[in-house]
Formats: structure tokens, C-alpha cells, sequence
């Protein structure tokens, strides 16, 4: 019943932020899923996060596949522009948006069958092209939209709800877009509120391809014993290796010292994170460290979390193709059109 | 012995391999004659290989001006030896054979009925040059030597065009001309020219290019203003995206920064590129892909969201023959079903059905702005017939004070205002929506887009008689659609006849070559050329003002008949199928021949008495 508004009564205590939005402004739709569905918990750690970063709602388009995962968009940010496209081929949509416009915020939603499985091509190739974008994989190891089938992450010898054994390797993705060359690739659990805001801050703050798995449980078909993407089983096993936060350093006059453990990465938005590393031996700002790190973690059985790399220094598709500042969307005649006598002149040259 | 004799007007097939750089002097030999101002039109046939096949260049050479591909060779340039006994074949009977007699052939390896005239190039070339990549390149230039003797050729507009090709590279230029004039002093004084088949100067080209239809696609899209172009590469369309992006490179560059007005994107296949476009459009970018029929398959599922979602993009089909290699590279008109009525539902598309290159300029910038005027996808149906091969054609066009159409985009300041943004809502009567872009206005116009059903305001709903109302503006936005289109154009027979033809696209100079031959035989046909899909209300009247009405086509089962049939409710009987689809384009005699044959079968026994 997703065309039911949410009454717009606002709360005295929920107070605007820079840009003159209170928190409700980044609510979408009454959700349709599954009460307890992980998926709801992950639109509110985006709500959050796009409230406290004083992004501008109409400045954000939202695009996802299909799935239950993919229905979120319709659930946040009701006053940004949503694109809910075909199953698995968000990516390429995403890429094509933000190359006809270049100055708003690409959020790709997505599930873990629509990037793992049908999408995976796209899912690669939009991260080898360093398309600037936040893409969320909410990731519960089945087809939640189909009812329940196994999805290409779900691990091997994990049982479906009526028994049956997933006999096919899964399909790690924070490996993949490591592979592919994302800049900045993250895990949270939706679980965890407290870890995943900043993940997704982090996202919308970076200047390339940014990739969150998000492990996140379908309460209907895959949370019972047996499965590795049940709550049970993840708070069981989540493994978090860095904590995060930004600070303002125009603000901060004199930045104090930090301990050792913890790494300044400055943000294109001139702002600085912090990043704390909670594993001594491990850097997340060196690519083949992190994935080591995180292989090994999970062939130990556990669910490595946090920010596993970030690339300070990203760039993205745009800076690759050097395409104008301004918008292509906003050229017009002038800027696009080489008129007629240009044309007199191809047309002598092919005489 | 019964000789050819023909003054600019014969056919002249060069029998090359492929990779052994025939190409430049195959193009040069055309260019020469149409400087002399007599109309040529070559065609390359040519295997889906780089290296060593076997590859043709066919010119017909024609002073009344007829560009559609002739069939049958008045004379053969035999330079492969792999093909040299289908080559024969092909002669007329009195048509000339010009080989490479370095090595000799026994008498068998010839016919008694053609002129033969051998030259020992390879011979002449290695006692020229020590250089083994210089003998191969100079034999294909002395080759054209001996034929501008042979044909009488203007030698000074061979020796311009070297001139051109060669600018700042002087010992580049200085060897091709000694290769050039070699070859020509070796004909004159071994070979007597000339020989029957003489090229004239003439004064029947005017003010035409001379253009190949890819290139003229890739130039319209930059003049109409596209900005977003994903694609994969595929036969016959890759030129396409090569042109586009090398005039975008020269024509599209901030002046100041250096910075790129446009973006391309080669993507890991066809459903990424649709895709693409299929986001670039919704975010209010003008974007294409280029693709053959493996393409438009792979693009069908998003044909399907696009049409329901109403995005506006081009789609450049250059049609093929079927699937996989070896036909790819030869010319149909066999997409025209599964590009009309791509994807899942009920879904079908607008199609523009260009004739030349001067129209593929034209219509792929028309496409541009019928996308966004009418928020879909729209089809630019070329071939391999016009896509890759050089056509004489008008010079291209633009009218200074053009605008592109952006169609209807709700501004901020209508939002601003209060105008009610429905997205799907028919306000005009036309059919067509109002859009907004993303980022428009802060709290107003935002929508959600998705494929499935919704009500006319965007808002998610499964009632059937939302989709109802949905699916029923959409016809009538379609039938708006054949309203916009480029229009049909009629030619109608010098006497009153009930007979009718229907063509369309790279047909279109064989059909009017053949209407000419059969208006001498008495056969006079009313004419229609259609210029696009959906079909306007002149076709409908077109047809049932006529008894009988063939339908011109490439392809084996009829499919533009097909169309006819189902969009106008048209009584099959009425259409005529004259089908030519074995890869070669299409010719003047045989449509003429077809045609007579059926008019023929006609007078036996006309439709109201079979019907009767
Ligand atoms: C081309 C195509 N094939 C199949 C489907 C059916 N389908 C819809 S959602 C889905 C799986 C979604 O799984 P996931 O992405 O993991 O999302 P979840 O529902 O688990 O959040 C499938 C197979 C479809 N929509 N399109
Ligand atoms: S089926 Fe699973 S994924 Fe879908 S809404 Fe329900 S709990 Fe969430
Ligand atoms: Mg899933």
C-alpha cells in the first residue's frame, strides 16, 4: 500500500538541519515489506545519513533493479527523483544518469540476487569505470521478491528455510569490487545502525565508485539456523575492523594529535575521516593489505566489517572522459550545434 | 569476337583479398570518375575477416544517374586467384577480364567469350621495388594506372586525388605516382587502348557528396545535439560510433578548457548500452547506441521499460543478415519486426527508414528530437547497403536558426507556479506526458519511475483501469507519433493505373531505376516510398485506393507487409510480397522482372476473381 502518505505532522523535536530539512523530509513511502525486513533498517541508515550530511533531497537520484531490496528507493527520500529500472542492470543506468549530469548524488540500491547474480557483469563494469555513486548491495543470500531461492552470496553448505543445501560457491562481492577497483568498499550489517550511517557518509562523500555490502537479513525466507545471513548469525560472527567519523577541519582549528591507530583521510569535500583501525596489522588504505586481510578473515569463518579500503585520492569517469563542468543535460544548440557553415565545409571536403 | 562497347555506363568488379590495401585504390578509381562528374555507386562486399578472404568492390558507373547496385559485371579485376573461377563467371558474355599474367594459365582457365587482358604486375612490381610491403601496396596503385589507360580515365584527376590523399608526405606521394604512371605507360604501350568500356567527363554529379551512410549517421547525431552515446561493437554499425566520436572530437571540445561536450561510453555489451541511454535520457541527455540485430535482441528487455517508462533515446540499427559470422557482413532489411515490437508486453516503437546518407543525417537529428518529443525510444533503420558503402547523395543541410524539439520538460518555474505535474497524465490530447528532470525543484515534481503500472500522477498502483488508461494514452501518443514522422512520399505512374508499390530505405534507387524500366514495358505503378513507422494515415489511403499493391522489402518473410497488415487492417490479398534477401542488395531488374511476372500472373487471373 505503498501510495499511502505518511502524515506530515512534524514532530517539535525533530529540528532542521543546514540546508532547512528536519528528518522526516528524507522519509519516502510507507515501506511494503516484511515487518523486521533488514532492508527497512538500511532506508533509515540512509535517511540518517543524508539528513546529517545536509544533502539536498531533490539532488539525489535514486536508482535500483528489482527486488525487494530494489523497492526501498520508494521508501526514502520521496522528494528526490527514482528510477526503479530492470533486474540487474541498475548499474548501467546509474552510469548513463550520471554522465548526463554530473553534479547530483547517484544512490544505486540494490539486492545481492541483482548484483551477484543476473547484474554481476554490470556490477563489475560500473566499478572498473569509476562511475561516482553510492552502491548499496542489501545483501540476505536469497531472492527475497521470488520467495526465497538461494542468491549467488549465499554460502556454500548454507540450508534454505525447507532444508536444501547450497552446493555453489558464493560470490564475495566486497572480493569483487575490491578486484574491479572500487575506491572505496565497505561492509555493515543492518543490524548495526551505529556502524553503517557513517559507512554510507563516507559513500556520499567520495569521489568515485563506492560499494557498501550490507548483509541484511530476510526475516521471512532466510533467518533460521543454517543460514549465514541470519541475525543470529551474523551478530555471531561480524567482525568489525575499523570504526569511522569525519571531522570538519575548517572548524576544528588546531587538529589534535590522534594515536597511531587511527588514519586521516582527507575527503574531496575538504572535510577529513577518521578512520580506526581495530586490527593492528592491517591497512585500509592499501589495496592488496585489505584484501588479504579480509580473505583471511572470512576463510576463519567471520564477517570482516567497517570500511575495509578507501582510496583518498579518487577520481571517477568523468575526470577519465574530461567531460565539461557543466552538465552535458544543460547544453544547448550553441554548445552542441556546429551550424551551417561548418557543414559547407564537411560537405566540400567530400566532394 | 562480340565486344562490350559502353560509354560511362558499366559495371566494374575488383576482386581483391582482403588486407592487401585495395581498399584506397578502389576508392580512388570511384572518385576519380565521379570528378570527371559522372555518378558512380561501389559497394564493398566484404567477409567478416581482417586478413587474407577474399573481399570485392563493385562500381557502377552511370551517367543517367541510377544508384542502386546493377548485378552482372562488365568487367572483372581479377586479383584473387582463390575466387578467380567465380569471378569469371560473372562476365557478361563480350565483358572484359583485366589478371595479373605473371604466371600463366592454361587456356582452360579462361572463357572464349570474354575479352581478356593480362598484365604481369607482380612481375613489373618486383622488378620495380626490393621492399616486399612496397610490391604489394604499388600493385594495387599500377592497377589503376593501367585502367585509367584503358578507360581513359582523366590521368590529371587520378594524380589530384593522389595529391590530396598524400598531402605532406611528398615521397609518399612521389612513389604512388611513378607506380600510377607505370602502370598506365605499360597499358598504353602493351594493352591498345582503349577498350570498350570508356569513361566520358560528363556534367551529372552537381552540387552531391560523396559519403558512406555511417558517417553521415555519426555527423547528424552530432548536429542534433546527442551528448551520450554507449554502444558495443558489432557489424555493420561500429562506424557509427567511430565517426561520431571523431567529429565530436574536432566540433565538440569547450574552446577554453579543452573539456568534452559529450561522453562515450563503449560498455560490455548491448544491455549495458541501452541501459546507458536509458538513464542518460531520463536524466534529460540527448542519447544513442549504434547496433546491428544481435544487439537490438540483447536490448529488448529494456525496450520494454523504456517504451512503459517513457525515455527518450535513439537506437541506430544497421541491419545484417542472421545471426553469427558470415552473413553479418552482407545487407537486409530483416529487423523490422523485432525492432518495431521489441520487448515484452505490448510495446512497439517508432522506426525512420532512411534512403541514403544525406537522409541518415537527417533522420538520426530528427530521431534525436522525436525522442524527447515523444519520450521514447525511436529506431533508425539503415543497412550494410547504405551504413558502409560510399553514396552519391545531396549535400547535408541545417538551417541556421534550427532548435532542437526538447519536448515537454516542466521547468522550476512552472512547478514554482502551481502547474499540475501528472507524468503520466494526458493534459494536451496528445498523448504525451509532461516529464521533469531530477534536481529540478526543491520539493516539487519529484516522481518515481518504474515500469509497472501506476496511476496517471506516478503513484505505484495494480488497478486495472490505471494500466487501462495508461496503456490506451500510450496508443494514442503512438498515433501521434505517425503524425511526426517523416512523411511518405508518393510518386505517382505518367498514366492512371490500380497498381501500386511500396518501398522503402536502401531500396530506394534500385526502385526507381525499376519504375522506369517498367513504365517502358507499359507496367506504370503508383509509388510510395515510406520514410517511417508508425505508418501515417496517406499509407492506409494509399493501399485502398489501389487493387493491388506490391511491397518492396530485403528480407524473406515480408516483414514491412507484416506491419501493413497489422497496424492498417489491411486485406492481405491486397499486398504483393517482392522479396529479394539473399545478402546482396537489391537490383533495378529484379524487382522489374519480379514484378512483371506477377503483373503478368495479375492479368490471368486479377484478385476479384480469385476472391470471387
Ligand atoms: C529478467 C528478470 N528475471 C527474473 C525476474 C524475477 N525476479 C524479481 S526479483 C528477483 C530476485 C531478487 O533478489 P535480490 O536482488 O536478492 O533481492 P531481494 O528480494 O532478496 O531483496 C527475481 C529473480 C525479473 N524481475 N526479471
Ligand atoms: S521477503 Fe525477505 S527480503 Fe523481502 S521483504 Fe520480506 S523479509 Fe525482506
Ligand atoms: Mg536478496
Amino acid at each position: 500500500m505503498t501510495y499511502i502518505a505518511k502524515p506530515r505532522l512534524h514532530h517539535p523535536s525533530l529540528v532542521a538541519n543546514k540546508v532547512g530539512y528536519t528528518r522526516r523530509d528524507y522519509e519516502g513511502k510507507v515501506s511494503t515489506l516484511c515487518a523486521g525486513c533488514g532492508h527497512d533498517s538500511i532506508s533509515a541508515a540512509i535517511v540518517q545519513a543524508c539528513w546529517q550530511l545536509d544533502i539536498e533531497p531533490h539532488k539525489v537520484a535514486k536508482l535500483s533493479g528489482i527486488g525487494c531490496s530494489s523497492k526501498t528507493p520508494d521508501y526514502f527520500l520521496g522528494a528526490s527523483h527514482g528510477f526503479n529500472t530492470v533486474h540487474g542492470r541498475m548499474p548501467s543506468v546509474l552510469t548513463g544518469a550520471s554522465l548526463a549530469n554530473r553534479e547530483l548524488l547517484y544512490l544505486g540500491v540494490s539486492g545481492d540476487g541483482d548484483s551477484a547474480s543476473i547484474g554481476l557483469g554490470q556490477f563489475a563494469h560500473a566499478i572498473r569505470r569509476g562511475v561516482r555513486m553510492v552502491y548499496i548491495v542489501e545483501n540476505n543470500g536469497v531472492y527475497g521478491l521470488t520467495k526465497g531461492q538461494f542468491s549467488a552470496t549465499a554460502d556454500r553448505g548454507s540450508t534454505a528455510k525447507k532444508g536444501a543445501v547450497n552446493h555453489d560457491a558464493p560470490i564475495d562481492l566486497v572480493g569483487m569490487a575490491l578486484l574491479m577497483g572500487a575506491t572505496y568498499v565497505a561492509r555493515g550489517f543492518s543490524g548495526d545502525k551505529g556502524q553503517l550511517v557513517p559507512l554510507i557518509e563516507g559513500a556520499i562523500r567520495h569521489g568515485g565508485a563506492a560499494v557498501i555490502d550490507v548483509v541484511s537479513p530476510c526475516v521471512t525466507f532466510n533467518n533460521h539456523a543454517g543460514s549465514t545471513k541470519s541475525f543470529d548469525y551474523v551478530r555471531e560472527h561480524n567482525e568489525a575492523v575499523s570504526r569511522i567519523d569525519f571531522i570538519d577541519l575548517a572548524r576544528e582549528l588546531k587538529a589534535s594529535p590522534e594515536p597511531d591507530e587511527v588514519i586521516r583521510v582527507p575527503q574531496p569535500d575538504g572535510t577529513m575521516m577518521r578512520l580506526r583501525k581495530l586490527h593492528a596489522d592491517y591497512d585500509p588504505t592499501d589495496r592488496r593489505s585489505a584484501m588479504n586481510h579480509v580473505q583471511a578473515l572470512q576463510a576463519a569463518g567471520e564477517i570482516p566489517t567497517g570500511l575495509l579500503y578507501v582510496e583518498a585520492e579518487a577520481t571517477d569517469l568523468h575526470a577519465a572522459l574530461n567531460t565539461t563542468r557543466l552538465p552535458l543535460n544543460r547544453l544547448g544548440e550553441d554548445a552542441l550545434c556546429p551550424g551551417p557553415e561548418v557543414l559547407e565545409r564537411l560537405n566540400s571536403a567530400l566532394r | 569476337m562480340n565486344r562490350i562497347e559502353s560509354v560511362n555506363d558499366f559495371v566494374i568488379k575488383f576482386a581483391n583479398v582482403n588486407g592487401s590495401g585495395s581498399a584506397s585504390a578502389n576508392e580512388m578509381f570511384a572518385k576519380a570518375i565521379l570528378r570527371m562528374g559522372i555518378p558512380v555507386s561501389p559497394r564493398n562486399i566484404f567477409p567478416s575477416n581482417i586478413q587474407g578472404l577474399p573481399t570485392w568492390y563493385e562500381v557502377r558507373v552511370n551517367e543517367q544517374g541510377w544508384l542502386g547496385r546493377r548485378g552482372g559485371v562488365d568487367m572483372m579485376v581479377a586479383m584473387n586467384p582463390q575466387t578467380w573461377n567465380t569471378d569469371l563467371k560473372e562476365i557478361e558474355t563480350g565483358g572484359y577480364l583485366f589478371y595479373d599474367s605473371t604466371r600463366p594459365l592454361p587456356p582452360s582457365a579462361f572463357r572464349d567469350d570474354i575479352n581478356v587482358i593480362g598484365m604481369p604486375v607482380t612481375a613489373i612490381c618486383n622488378a620495380t621495388y626490393d621492399d616486399p610491403r612496397q610490391r604489394t601496396l604499388f600493385k594495387n596503385i599500377m592497377v589503376l594506372g593501367a585502367l585509367t589507360a584503358l578507360l581513359e580515365v582523366e590521368q590529371a584527376v587520378i594524380e589530384k586525388l593522389l595529391g590530396e590523399q598524400y598531402r605532406g608526405k611528398e615521397r609518399l606521394l612521389e612513389s604512388n605516382l611513378r607506380a600510377l604512371q607505370s602502370g598506365f605507360s605499360y597499358a598504353k604501350d602493351n594493352l591498345s587502348p582503349p577498350i570498350g568500356l570508356r569513361v566520358k567527363r560528363a556534367d551529372a554529379v552537381g552540387r552531391r557528396i560523396f559519403v558512406d551512410g555511417n558517417t553521415a549517421t555519426g555527423l547528424g547525431c552530432v548536429y542534433g545535439g546527442a551528448t551520450v552515446c554507449a554502444w558495443y561493437p558489432i557489424t555493420p554499425s561500429t562506424s557509427v560510433v567511430e565517426a561520431f566520436a571523431s567529429y565530436c572530437k574536432k566540433l565538440r571540445h569547450d574552446p577554453e578548457t579543452g573539456a568534452a561536450r559529450y561522453a562515450i561510453v563503449q560498455a560490455e555489451d548491448e544491455i549495458a548500452s541501452v541501459g546507458m541511454i536509458t538513464g542518460a535520457g531520463w536524466n534529460g541527455a540527448r542519447a544513442f547506441t549504434a547496433t546491428s540485430g544481435p544487439g537490438v535482441s540483447l536490448m529488448t528487455e529494456f525496450l520494454g521499460l523504456a517504451y512503459f517508462a517513457e525515455i527518450p533515446f535513439v537506437i541506430i540499427d544497421v541491419q545484417r543478415g542472421g545471426p553469427s559470422t558470415g552473413m553479418p557482413t552482407r545487407t537486409q532489411q530483416a529487423d523490422l519486426l523485432s525492432s518495431a515490437y521489441a520487448s515484452h508486453g505490448d510495446t512497439k516503437h517508432p522506426m525512420l527508414l532512411p534512403k541514403d546518407p544525406h537522409e541518415c543525417f537527417e533522420f538520426s537529428a530528427a530521431a534525436l528530437d522525436l525522442a524527447e518529443r515523444l519520450q521514447t525510444p525511436i529506431f533508425l533503420m539503415t543497412d550494410l547497403d547504405i551504413g558502409m558503402n560510399q553514396r552519391l547523395c545531396e549535400p547535408f543541410t541545417w538551417d541556421a536558426d534550427r532548435r532542437y524539439d526538447r519536448g515537454k520538460v516542466m521547468s522550476a518555474e512552472e512547478l514554482e507556479a502551481g502547474r499540475d505535474f501528472g507524468r503520466y497524465k494526458d493534459v494536451d490530447g496528445d498523448g504525451i506526458p509532461w516529464r521533469t528532470l531530477p534536481a529540478t525543484h526543491r520539493d516539487k515534481g519529484a516522481y518515481f519511475t518504474r515500469g509497472t503500472s501506476r496511476n496517471p500522477y506516478a503513484i505505484y498502483s495494480e488497478a486495472g483501469p490505471d494500466y487501462l488508461y495508461n496503456v490506451h494514452r500510450l496508443l494514442k501518443k503512438f498515433a501521434t507519433a505517425a503524425t511526426l514522422v517523416p512523411q511518405p512520399q508518393v510518386r505517382p505512374a505518367a498514366k492512371k493505373t490500380r497498381l501500386g508499390v511500396l518501398y522503402f530505405g536502401s531500396t530506394t534507387p534500385a526502385m526507381e531505376e525499376a519504375l522506369v524500366s517498367l513504365a517502358e514495358a507499359h507496367i506504370h505503378l503508383d509509388a510510395m516510398r515510406l520514410k517511417a513507422f508508425p505508418f501515417p494515415q496517406s499509407v492506409q489511403e494509399f493501399i485502398l485506393a489501389h487493387d493491388e499493391v506490391f511491397v518492396v522489402e530485403q528480407n524473406r518473410d515480408a516483414q514491412m507487409r507484416t506491419l501493413l497488415v497489422n497496424e492498417l487492417d489491411i486485406d492481405p490479398a491486397r499486398l504483393i510480397r517482392v522479396l529479394h534477401y539473399d545478402g546482396t542488395p537489391i537490383t533495378a531488374r529484379y524487382i522489374a522482372e519480379t514484378i512483371t511476372r506477377q503483373v503478368h500472373a495479375l492479368a490471368v487471373a486479377p484478385r476479384r476473381e480469385r476472391l470471387a
